[in-house]
């Protein structure tokens, strides 16, 4: 029997020696509730399975040159990641509940929210949370909390998945959602200081925002914290390796997705939630946080702590009921960070800036694309008007071998014709050129 | 062991950056430029290897030996899995591709694994349809709970509350609480499982379900579950299964055929894909018939074609829960456990599962107050409170010396309604020599406590750390080294 | 250990009771079933409470024990000391650990209160 280890001899001794009939093992679940049968295709074996999903990876297209963006990003991921991650110490064990057996996991834990304050420019990170827009959702529910205010501004650069997302979560609540209109690929500030007001909890903005567009958001959080207001920032990780940090704007929460630390795009998950705050908000922030003690012999330790806000004590007055997290993942992030380091980190960034711009050149050059937005700076993804269709354009455009980008219209009324292209380090000079001729030749 | 941040040498460089190649270098404006770089470790890639080697062998995996935590499904986490999720084929596949127009066709193998998975869950379970979108079984249990209010909402129902035993896992009222209902708390019978009479008494028109795990956290299968969802029924609430212990019943029982609505399950518990210190695990969520309409967006579907497709068009819909299809390299592996095991390895999880069990309840039961006794599931509790009027030892200190011993302790003070709980879950991966030499160290353990119970104060001692200072943890808050 | 003098909730609270002032906090049962006490969350000045409102939280490293108002008032002052020593609780729950004081509006819920025999007859069945 895969995976049991006791032989049906084994089984059978142990029955006798606890004194036990195999029906005695179920006697306790009414009989009409017993199962009749289970229609699952019979057990395969490890060369079967193997064979199988082979042949379904294989009808997954995976060489076609990426330019696809929009909060997940193809960056290179160096081998050592993947040994290290890979170690069954970490992935086989569990949350750090004794942590005696358990320093591995949470010194890294502790290393890791250490390293994503000082990416961020912030007091106090937690352990993880599922991923860029349930940490959003969970900061707005922190700030709601703080403040005990029932507001919230959502400017419409945001991730529009994280924006439904966040209405799908808020339905059942009594919170008012506020949107502000972007069309200039900045955050109209007009529209945001009116919406202020002394109910309102946050105000939500992202940086470089879904149209690649560049901000510093320091006057937004001037006007919110002149009315009590929190400013909730969520910031693309690579981008802070040369982008003024959210904490230098004074922002209160910050969050986004750390896909792009050492995870593949892995068509969905799993994926990193960070979260990041001021040490004054820290009791009220979801999620695990590990913290440095000593032992009872003086000894450097680590620990789960502040636990009394969490579920498991906390129960319905819990501040989230996150339970498991993405450790693994905050773990893959920590040692991403690390093998690039502070150098490493600040040039890939650099990289992917640079080869945008390129890329941003050659495919304005097209006659008939134009740039969508008036906004001069973006980072790594750029908004280009196409002459028609851009879905149309990028349907025909997979034909010659590339992701050549996302058609706003997906999510953005009257952006048809939009297209949101975007370039990482890994992206050649080659590939670009090619991209731009395949372009020029499908319209 | 010191931080690795204090490891950093300045100057010292790990990865080399990707070529630049392209001519461009651009200058962004300065202030829109952070000042100084963050400041991350300069160390070689030597030096990062042996600090995270040095961290690993501080940390205890299923791979490193028994690993009895109850409600947590500790099993074997197949290496094959591992494999098949490292494949370009699944890694490479960025999630917007299926949303582009002829992007369905790019992902063809990835959108039927969720689909088939889906399929397997169902026959599992018993349910009717499911969402594959939730990270965790808490993000699954909110989930859950926001198809029920999307539905009382459809009917138009005015419901204020959801009725959880006062045996079941936090997660349970959090998640009913952040989803805007009140909790109204049911006390467990003198048998062990939830009270029906009390429970007859709690319902009315407000209620709008009842969340449950069956068996429950003490192991034990209530006998009146089907009446129980039917009580539920009646006042059109809904009954909401909490499948963390669906290894109990698993390839045995059903709980649609129980007649409860919705039900979530951990595929980091019962379908063996590795709990990674603490996620990433997935959550998915079944439910019958009359939720359909309700479930997240985008649901994967199959064509008359044959080919597999996203369906996003469901106007009851409670809307997107997760950014994409949810985890989906866990959800490959469990897909690959459950073709495995397939319908006989399946038949006989919850079978050694119980037996397991069973055997270290009988075996342990003349040295460790039992508060229940009879049949358990897969997981059976045992109180420390005869170790702790004797000798003053507490379910901690048993733990702390299991640890010596080589064995990860059971879960402690969980569930909260038995005093100095300690709930042991074995799992059916674990062999008779495994569970012999664990049921020897908790004889051995009860002895001591009897002999020299100052020496279990002291332990663990064969650890780097011993009994780390939690309080001074929590008034001396130290989170990052900044 | 119950003192004389004060009066008392089923949740543990204690309350004394001088004009219209009522000084409140938790009592000894309550401090050593948390354990060490390391953050007391305070209420603000000047809030409103209606007999059962939370007023505090008095959290310890293993649990977080919410502290409820037993009669309607105003928040008059706070036990600021506890800020940075909060384990005031765990020493002297009744005397240098009190948490908050209330001007009291209305004095009715009073009558429903323990005193200091009835609540040691209490902890007895607990």
């Amino acid at each position: 029997m895969p995976f049991i280890a006791n032989t049906v001899e084994q089984q059978k001794q142990m029955l006798a020696d606890i004194g036990l009939k195999k029906e005695d093992l179920f006697a306790d679940i009414p009989k009409e509730l017993i199962a009749h049968s289970f229609n699952v295709p019979k057990g395969l074996s490890e060369q079967q399975v193997r064979n199988h999903l082979a042949e379904l990876a294989g009808k997954n297209s995976i060489d076609l040159t990426c330019f696809l963006g929009g909060g997940f990003y193809d960056h290179f991921i160096p081998a050592a990641v993947y040994s290290i991650i890979s170690r069954s110490e970490f992935y086989t064990a569990y949350t750090p509940y004794q942590p005696e057996l358990s320093q591995g996991t949470l010194q890294a834990i502790y290393e890791y929210q250490s390293a994503i304050c000082r990416l961020t420019d912030m007091e106090a990170a937690n352990a993880s949370l599922y991923d860029g827009g349930t940490a959003m959702y969970e900061a707005m529910m922190m700030a709601l909390r703080i403040t005990r205010r029932n507001k919230v501004i959502i400017d419409d650069g945001v991730n529009p998945i994280y924006r439904v997302m966040i209405h799908s979560y808020t339905s059942n609540l009594n919170i008012r959602l506020e949107q502000t209109e972007n069309t200039s690929g900045l955050c109209d500030r007009r529209q945001i200081v009116e919406k202020i007001d002394n109910d309102t909890a946050a105000i939500i903005v992202q940086n470089p925002n879904f149209f690649g567009c560049i901000d510093d958001f320091t006057d937004i959080a001037e006007a919110a914290h002149e009315k009590g207001a929190l400013l909730i920032v969520s910031c693309y990780p690579i981008s802070l390796g040369i982008l003024k940090t959210p904490g230098a704007m004074g922002a209160d929460i910050v969050t986004g997705e750390g896909q792009s630390l050492g995870m593949p795009m892995s068509f969905g998950g799993p994926y990193l939630g960070y979260m990041a705050t001021r040490m004054k908000h820290v009791r009220k922030m979801p999620g695990r946080i590990v913290g440095q003690t000593k032992d009872r012999l003086g000894r450097r330790a680590f620990v789960l702590t502040l636990q009394a806000r969490e579920q498991h004590i906390r129960r319905d007055k819990a501040t989230s009921n996150i339970c498991s997290n993405e450790a693994l993942c905050a773990l893959t992030a920590l040692v991403y960070l690390s093998l690039l380091g502070k150098e490493g980190l600040k040039e890939t960034a650099q990289l992917c800036a640079d080869k945008a711009s390129y890329a941003y050149q050659r495919l304005t050059a097209i006659p008939g694309v134009e740039p969508h937005f008036k906004a001069k700076w973006f980072f790594n993804e750029f908004v280009l008007d196409l002459p028609r269709e851009a879905a149309d354009v990028i349907a025909k455009l997979i034909e010659k071998g590339f992701a050549a980008g996302f058609p706003l219209s997906r999510y953005y009324k009257g952006m048809d014709n939009s297209i949101l292209i975007s370039v990482t380090e890994k992206r050649t000079k080659q590939e670009i050129g090619m991209l731009a001729e395949a372009l020029e030749s499908v319209l | 062991m010191k931080l690795i941040f204090e490891k950093s040498v300045t100057g010292r460089r790990a990865v080399g950056t990707s070529p630049k190649d392209v001519p461009t270098t651009i200058n962004i404006q300065k202030k829109l430029l952070r000042r100084r770089p963050a400041e991350l470790p300069q160390l070689s890639e030597l030096d990062i290897v042996r600090h995270f080697t040095e961290l690993s062998r501080r940390n205890f995996g299923v791979d490193t030996n028994f690993y009895p935590l109850g409600s947590c499904t500790m099993k074997y986490n197949p290496k094959v899995t591992e494999r098949i999720a490292s494949y370009p084929g699944f890694t490479h596949l960025h999630p917007l591709l299926p949303q582009l127009r002829m992007g369905g066709m790019l992902t063809q193998g990835a959108l039927q694994v969720i689909y088939e998975t889906d399929l397997l869950l169902r026959e599992i379970t018993g349910m009717a349809g499911f969402t594959m979108q939730p990270m965790a079984g808490a993000h699954g249990e909110l989930t859950g709970i926001m198809i029920a209010a999307a539905y009382h909402r459809d009917k138009g129902n005015k419901k204020t509350t959801v009725l959880i035993p006062d045996s079941g896992h936090g997660t349970n009222p959090a998640s009913a609480a952040i989803a805007g209902y009140k909790v109204t708390s049911i006390p467990t019978d003198k048998n062990g499982v939830m009270d029906i009479e009390i429970l007859k008494k709690s319902l009315n028109d407000e209620v709008a379900g009842l969340m449950l795990t069956c068996p429950n956290t003490l192991g034990l299968f209530n006998p009146h579950i089907k009446q129980i969802c039917d009580l539920i029924h009646r006042v059109d609430g809904l009954a909401y299964y909490d499948g963390a212990n669906l290894n109990a019943i698993v390839g045995k029982a059903r709980p649609g055929d129980f007649g409860f609505d919705i039900v979530h399950l951990n595929l980091h518990k019962t379908f063996a894909t590795p709990h990674g210190g603490g996620g990433p695990g997935a959550g998915p969520v079944g439910v019958t018939e009359k939720l359909l309409d309700f479930l997240p967006v985008s649901v994967v579907v199959k064509r008359s074609d044959g080919t597999y497709a996203l369906e996003y068009d469901r106007p009851k819909s409670i809307g997107y829960i997760a950014p994409f299809y949810g985890n989906f390299l866990v959800i490959l592996k469990a897909y690959v456990y459950i073709l495995m095991l397939g319908k006989q390895g399946l038949e006989r999880v919850a079978e050694n599962a119980v037996l397991n069990a069973n055997y270290i309840k009988e075996k342990l039961k003349d040295y460790y107050e039992l508060p229940f006794d009879g049949i358990c599931k897969h997981e059976c509790v045992f109180s420390a409170s005869k170790q702790l009027q004797e000798n003053d030892i507490h379910a901690f200190d048993i733990a702390k010396a299991l640890i010596d011993k080589g064995f990860h302790p059971p879960t402690v003070y969980f569930p909260t309604i038995v005093k100095e709980s300690m709930m042991i879950e074995p799992t059916e991966t674990e062999s008779k020599e495994t569970l012999d030499a664990f049921i020897d160290a908790m004889i051995e353990i009860a002895e001591t406590a009897k002999k020299d119970p100052a020496k279990l104060k002291e332990a663990p001692i064969t650890t780097p750390v011993s009994r780390p200072d939690e309080t001074a943890a929590a008034k001396d808050l130290n989170i990052a080294c900044l | 250990m119950v003192k004389e003098g004060l009066l008392y909730t089923k949740e543990h609270e204690w309350v004394k009771v001088e004009g219209g002032t009522a000084t409140m906090g938790i009592t000894d049962y309550a401090q050593e079933q948390l354990g060490e006490v390391t953050f007391v969350e305070l209420p603000e000045i000047d809030k409103d409470v209606e007999p059962n409102d939370e007023v505090s939280v008095v959290e310890s490293s293993k649990a977080a024990s919410d502290v409820y108002s037993p009669v309607a008032g105003k928040v008059s002052e706070v036990n600021t000391a506890l800020e940075s020593n909060p384990e005031l609780i765990n020493e002297d729950c009744y005397g240098k650990g009190w948490i908050c004081k209330l001007e009291m509006t209305d004095t009715r819920a009073l009558d429903s209160l323990m005193k200091s025999k009835d609540y040691e007859e209490y902890l007895k069945e607990l």
